[in-house]
């Protein structure tokens, strides 16, 4: 206790980092819609072509991108820049999605930072954990840019916006705002809630690394005010507070009579301790981060916590006939 | 809250990030010491030899005890001639280099106990070493099939006042670095983070701002250095922060014990250093060091294969595309009462190769007696992995049943190619489902197993009404 206390005067900045800060502002900008521009970085490459060709399909307001070695010219009929700068001035883009490789991944979220782009998707998987901390932050003392990644499957409006590497097909517009750490998780509550004919108001996969942008909470704030979502579902897994933090976050913002119902599956219940699943966050530790402090946490605060991953389309169902949406 | 906060930063949690996988082998913990790595084993790692980590330490102008590492009991000997020569005194530390925490209680298939042993003379540094150098080692970590010894570390012998406990880390909750410190080491710090959180003090970096001179000294003199050695060890953390933790990307700089003696001298007896895999492409050097006689042989396929495995105790086998979905299918074979054969990740764009791959490692566990593969084609097609999976349900031959739940992009040109196959796949569009085939399946091969009927699955499961 004493030592925290410590801890917690000597650092006031950092130790405050869970609570509101300049950069809880830009959560807004995950409100994406029909008319949200976006640029591609790495917009020349193998992975920025294939995804921006979807974007497009899609129906994705694909302005531009930028591939400093290309600039000038033209790729899939839309221009490409030098800077993230220029590609904003040039187009008015709100938004971009980084595909850049992991080595000039930080620098490239850096860049669209100081452009001021309101919201910034990294997909890049294996950035190094201190550029990641480095890029963390400048983020939070910044009220400009918010960071989707990285790592991660995108965000998605469906039948709007389409930012990131997603199956656009299995989406469908309508009511369930869904959240997860994990990819193809998330197209399983996606597919499901498609299923069931609630259909999504907005996906956003936060990703698997420990330093990200974005987490459950900044998502649940948007959620819980957005009309047109009327139910959440939230996917974690295990490793680290964040499911935790979700389900106090709920239990102060999400009662009465008119909380949205809120779905969870929380991966990992099996996994054992110590032996990192995959993504680089998802690791039971020192006892800590385990699947049933999770389930617990989400069920105390009202979640419907669903022990199968087949089962998040009728469990969401179910939850919204309850409330008397569905 | 404060209590929690602290608790919460209980050693295994304050290493949580990425590296906790990678940190967890405590391979190089002396003999009581055996932070975190104890309880855990890991996959996939980097984690370099003792004395890999102290020559680093070393270049950093961090004081460690003087040491020579040899690969032959000729060598052992002339070493600890050397050093006794240099230290003025006879008696020297052999260490064994194995990757694998619990060292000093470990057994050999020598029949001589113990991975560190001190001796009193080069004659018996050299006979301890014959039953140490190309033999196997058994700790609590390795299992049952041992560590191959191919390098011993011979160390002079210090006469220490005090142990200390010295970490520096990533910390999710503090966004970065955090140095972790204790007055008590030598120990099992996670035992003394359960019991006396009080015990370890925690300073968070600011990692653009950089380390401080007063921060280095705060946690030395909280850690409990005296006076006349406060200078010294302050000095080591800022030079382990900035010349090694950062310059090496590690994920995780853990001495333990770091001592002083009646001298202010301050000395790091051992080093345990982690690296953030992702550094990888910008620290070759360090990545070169990875020595793969010490890890276990389906792990060096995995990470050939560029596949996301782990072994675990179950007999159902999974293959998965993505992390999330690869623990969930996990947990809902359990749900369904079976138990699963390992973690496998394909991840998001798998070749046929690949496939093929995971199902050459999926089934060199002679326990797995049904595999379960779990695709959500997004960007990955199902017709790739479709392909995959015939072409090496084919050239491997498999006799245990499979079970496939494709789902997404061209799933019906999946479909069609596995009924094509003529092959004993089967089919579903629900996990639900699937998941529960996979477990009646995998225990009736169990109950043909255990009266040595060979099935074969010549069966016509088509459905699953058949099982029903």
């Amino acid at each position: 206790m004493a030592a925290s206390n410590k801890v917690l005067t000597r650092l006031p900045v950092l130790s405050r980092l869970a609570a509101r800060t300049v950069y809880t502002a830009t959560r807004k900008n995950l409100l994406i819609n029909e008319n949200t521009k976006v640029i591609c970085q790495g917009f020349t490459g193998k992975q920025g072509t294939f995804h921006s060709q979807q974007a497009i399909e899609y129906g994705t307001k694909l302005v531009g991108g930028v591939s400093p070695a290309k600039a000038g010219q033209t790729h899939l009929g839309l221009p490409v820049f030098a800077t993230v700068r220029e590609a904003r001035e040039a187009t008015g883009a709100t938004a971009s999605v980084v595909f850049v490789p992991p080595p000039v991944a930080a620098a490239a979220i850096l860049e669209a930072i100081d452009a001021e782009i309101p919201l910034v998707v990294c997909i890049t998987e294996g950035i190094p954990q201190q550029d990641m901390v480095r890029v963390k932050h400048r983020l939070v003392r910044q009220g400009k840019t918010r960071l989707i990644g990285p790592n991660c499957p995108g965000i998605i409006k469906p039948g709007a916006c389409k930012i990131g590497i997603m199956p656009g097909h299995i989406h469908k517009p309508g009511t369930i705002g869904i959240v997860s750490r994990s990819g193809t998780l998330t197209y399983e509550a996606v597919h499901q809630t498609t299923q069931v004919g609630l259909g999504q108001s907005l996906c956003i996969g936060i990703g698997g690394d420990p330093f990200n942008g974005t987490n459950f909470v900044d998502c649940l704030e948007v959620f819980l005010s957005d009309p047109q979502t009327e139910g959440i579902v939230l996917i974690g897994e295990i490793g680290g507070q964040a499911e935790e933090n979700a389900a106090e976050y709920l239990l102060q913002n999400n009662t009465g009579p008119k909380a949205k119902p809120v779905v969870s599956f929380i991966a990992g219940l099996t996994a054992p301790p110590g032996r990192r699943m995959g993504h680089a966050g998802a690791i039971i530790a020192g006892g800590k981060g385990g699947a049933e402090e999770k389930i617990a946490a989400l069920k105390a605060a009202g979640v419907h916590v669903t022990m199968s991953p087949a089962k998040l389309g009728l469990t969401m169902l179910e939850a919204m006939k309850q409330s008397g949406k569905f | 809250m404060a209590t929690s906060i602290f608790r919460s930063g209980r050693l295994a949690e304050r290493l949580t990030l990425k590296q906790v996988a990678r940190v967890l082998t405590a391979h190089n913990n002396v003999v009581p010491s055996c932070v975190g790595g104890c309880l855990y084993q890991q996959q996939r790692n980097l984690s370099i030899h003792e004395h890999m980590s102290m020559e680093l330490l070393q270049k950093a102008g961090v004081a460690v005890p003087r040491f020579k590492v040899a690969k032959t009991p000729d060598e052992v000997y002339n070493y600890a001639k050397e050093l006794s020569k240099l230290s003025g005194k006879p008696d020297v530390v052999i260490k064994a280099q194995v990757l694998a925490g619990g060292r000093g209680k470990g057994s050999w298939d020598s029949g001589l106990k113990g991975g560190v042993k001190l001796v009193y003379s080069a004659d018996e540094a050299r006979e301890l070493a014959t039953k140490m150098i190309g033999h196997k080692l058994f700790t609590k970590q390795t299992g049952s099939d041992g560590r191959i010894c191919n390098k011993v570390m011979i160390v002079e012998r210090l006469y220490i006042r005090r142990e200390f406990y010295f970490a520096i880390t990533m910390e999710r909750s503090f966004g970065g670095p955090v140095l972790v410190g204790s007055s008590q080491g030598g120990v099992n710090i996670e035992e003394v983070a359960a019991e006396s959180p009080n015990a370890i003090i925690k300073e968070p970096v600011d990692i653009i701002a950089g380390i401080t001179k007063d921060q280095a000294l705060y946690v030395a003199k909280e850690m409990g250095f005296s006076q006349n050695s406060l200078d010294k060890a302050s000095d080591y953390i800022i030079k382990m922060y900035k010349d090694i933790f950062l310059k090496f990307d590690a994920s995780m700089v853990e001495i333990n014990p770091m001592t002083e003696d009646n001298n202010g001298n301050v000395f790091c007896m051992d080093a345990k250093i982690n690296f953030d895999d992702n550094a990888y492409y910008r620290q070759k050097e360090i990545f070169a060091l990875r020595d793969w006689s010490q890890e276990d042989e389906r792990d060096y396929r995995a990470a050939q294969a560029d596949l996301n495995y782990i072994a675990l105790d179950g007999n159902i086998g999974c293959l998965v595309n993505g992390a999330g979905l690869a623990m969930a299918t996990m947990d809902i074979i359990k749900l369904h009462g079976g138990t699963p054969a390992n973690f496998l990740d394909v991840g998001g764009g798998a070749t046929a190769q690949q496939v093929t791959e995971a199902f050459k490692l999926i089934t060199s566990d002679k326990q797995v007696n049904a595999i379960l593969v779990n695709i959500f084609g997004g960007i990955m097609r199902c017709d790739v992995i479709a392909q995959g999976i015939v072409a090496a349900a084919e050239q491997l031959s498999l006799k245990v049943p499979i079970v496939v739940r494709l789902q997404g992009t061209r799933v019906d040109d999946a479909k069609a190619i596995i009924a094509a196959s003529g092959l004993k796949i089967l089919a579903c569009d629900n996990l639900d489902e699937a998941a529960s085939m996979v477990v009646k399946l995998s225990n009736i091969v169990t109950l043909a197993r255990e009266a040595a009927v060979d099935v074969k699955f010549e069966l016509p499961l088509n459905n699953s009404t058949d099982l029903k």
